[in-house]
């Protein structure tokens, strides 16, 4: 049985791989600029295929008519506002568990796309919600919750853009980040209680129980792009935090003299 | 331990009593804000009684955050904080003592004052004794997180805003189950529930809050 934990400890063709050999800036570097493109050209293609299902094969709802359609943007940014936070929480606790200096750049590159796709996910569904209930915005939990999601990762970002230490700044954004993360249950179901008790809304969110399959895969499909999407940005800024922060060490130097010639 | 924990509160209510006006600034804020809505909405009993709690807790969260910023400054400025850094006793235990000796000093205030702001709000007496209730377990919560937020943002520019995005957040359920305790009772429903969440809050900052804010400490004094 100590036969398949060697060979997945050593890959072949990559000797003394080891499960931190990417965790190094100097080689996640080039494998991020390898895997940029593949996560753009994906986001893109996913984002067509998508749309096309959005807007041109799925039925129009019943009782919303078109204007059910931005679910398409809408769901898929607040599942991606929810997603990268945790995915940011779970790099602060690699970060700090394993003392890697990526873990929290990681971290940092996340932030602002899951914040965009917060806002993303506020402003569409304020203009769902003006044909569907008649009005922008209602204090209902869910809206509730993700526009203190949205304060959240600001909190975060001006947290980390006070501090001019980046040592000092990613664990100090890894400690908020945590309790953050600790904190956005609680504040989920303490909005939901909230609402219970108030009435606030007579509106019920949850749609139509019986959706259409393709209205799914539409959704689906336009998950994944998001994905994509996220996964290219965070790479893209995580690339140039890296550039920034290891500036004086010997393979920036080099990568810059060599004029980018690696990826 | 205990004696670190005797000891340290100890020093910060000598500390305190020594320059009393710090102490006051956070009530006199309290009172002020409070006072300043029934001019801003109207003076119409009804209504006024209609927002009492929530406009009591709001005004107490943010007390709570224009003084909390001032937990660990003083101590960080004369060197203090460094030997409380350096020292073998566990540096929660401290934080935890600290924390104490704020709120005794700016939360416990608060809740005495309260039932004089209810009468200006013109609350029953229950509805003023459940709000009373309310802020005695919510505010320490507050200053437990507030805590966190002040070793985080230690020596930082812009500290007073940034604490407020960092912690006005977390502050969200212990304002919605505090100040919806006095909207159910006058809908005549039970409020254990809303004393039992706020409890349950306190419990969770008291053993997370000062282990957080040690570790925000160090990072800050690294």
């Amino acid at each position: 049985m100590s036969e398949p934990q060697s060979s997945a400890a050593r890959l072949p063709g990559a000797p003394g791989f080891n499960l931190f050999h990417y965790a190094s800036p100097q080689t996640f570097y080039p494998l991020a600029g390898r895997l940029l493109w593949p996560c753009w050209l994906l986001a893109a293609a996913l984002c067509a295929i998508g749309l096309y299902i959005g807007f041109f094969v799925a039925p129009t709802d019943a009782t919303q008519g078109d204007s059910y359609r931005i679910i398409f943007i809408h769901v898929p940014a607040a599942w991606m506002s929810m997603v990268v936070y945790l995915a940011m929480a779970f790099w602060c606790i690699v970060g700090l568990i394993f003392n890697t200096r990526l873990s929290f750049m990681m971290s940092s590159a996340l932030a602002p796309t899951g914040a965009l796709w917060a806002f993303v996910a506020l402003w569409t569904g304020a203009l769902w919600g003006k044909p569907t209930w008649g009005t922008y915005w209602v204090w209902d939990a869910r809206l509730t919750s993700e526009l203190i999601l949205f304060f959240l990762y600001c909190g975060y970002m001006a947290l980390q853009a006070a501090i001019d230490d980046p040592r000092r700044a990613d664990r100090a954004g890894a400690l908020i980040a945590i309790v953050g993360a600790v904190n956005v249950p609680i504040i989920y179901f303490s909005v939901k209680w909230w609402n219970t008790l108030h009435q606030g809304a007579s509106v019920s969110l949850t749609a139509a129980p019986t959706m259409a399959t393709t209205m799914l895969w539409g959704m689906l499909v336009m998950a994944l792009a998001a994905w994509a999407y996220t996964v290219g940005a965070a790479l893209l800024r995580v690339r140039a935090i890296m550039i920034e922060r290891e500036r004086h060490t010997d393979w920036v130097r080099q990568l810059a003299q060599g004029g980018g010639s690696r990826t | 331990m205990l004696s670190v924990f005797a000891t340290v509160l100890r020093r910060d209510l000598l500390l305190a009593w020594r320059r009393r006006a710090d102490v006051l600034t956070a009530l006199g804020f309290f009172l002020l804000v409070t006072s300043l809505f029934p001019l801003g909405v109207g003076p119409e009993p009804e209504q006024l009684a209609q927002i009492a709690a929530g406009v009591m807790w709001v005004a107490a969260l943010l007390a709570t955050l224009l003084s909390v910023t001032r937990l660990f400054e003083s101590d960080e400025a004369d060197g203090t904080l460094e030997q409380m850094l350096l020292s073998v006793e566990p540096l929660a235990v401290i934080v935890l003592a600290k924390v104490c000796a704020y709120w005794l000093l700016t939360g416990l205030p608060l809740v005495l004052i309260a039932p004089l702001i209810a009468l200006q709000f013109s609350l029953s007496p229950q509805e003023t004794g459940i709000v009373c209730a309310t802020l005695l377990i919510g505010t320490p919560t507050l200053s437990l997180l507030g805590a966190v937020g002040a070793a985080l943002t230690l020596g930082l520019r812009g500290g007073g805003a940034l604490i407020a995005l960092l912690v006005l957040p977390l502050y969200v359920p212990v304002l919605i189950f505090g100040a919806g305790a006095v909207d159910r009772w006058r809908a005549g429903l039970d409020v254990d529930g809303n004393f039992a969440l706020l409890g349950a809050c306190l419990l969770v900052s008291l053993a997370v809050a000062p282990l957080a804010s040690a570790a925000a400490l160090r990072i800050a004094q690294d």
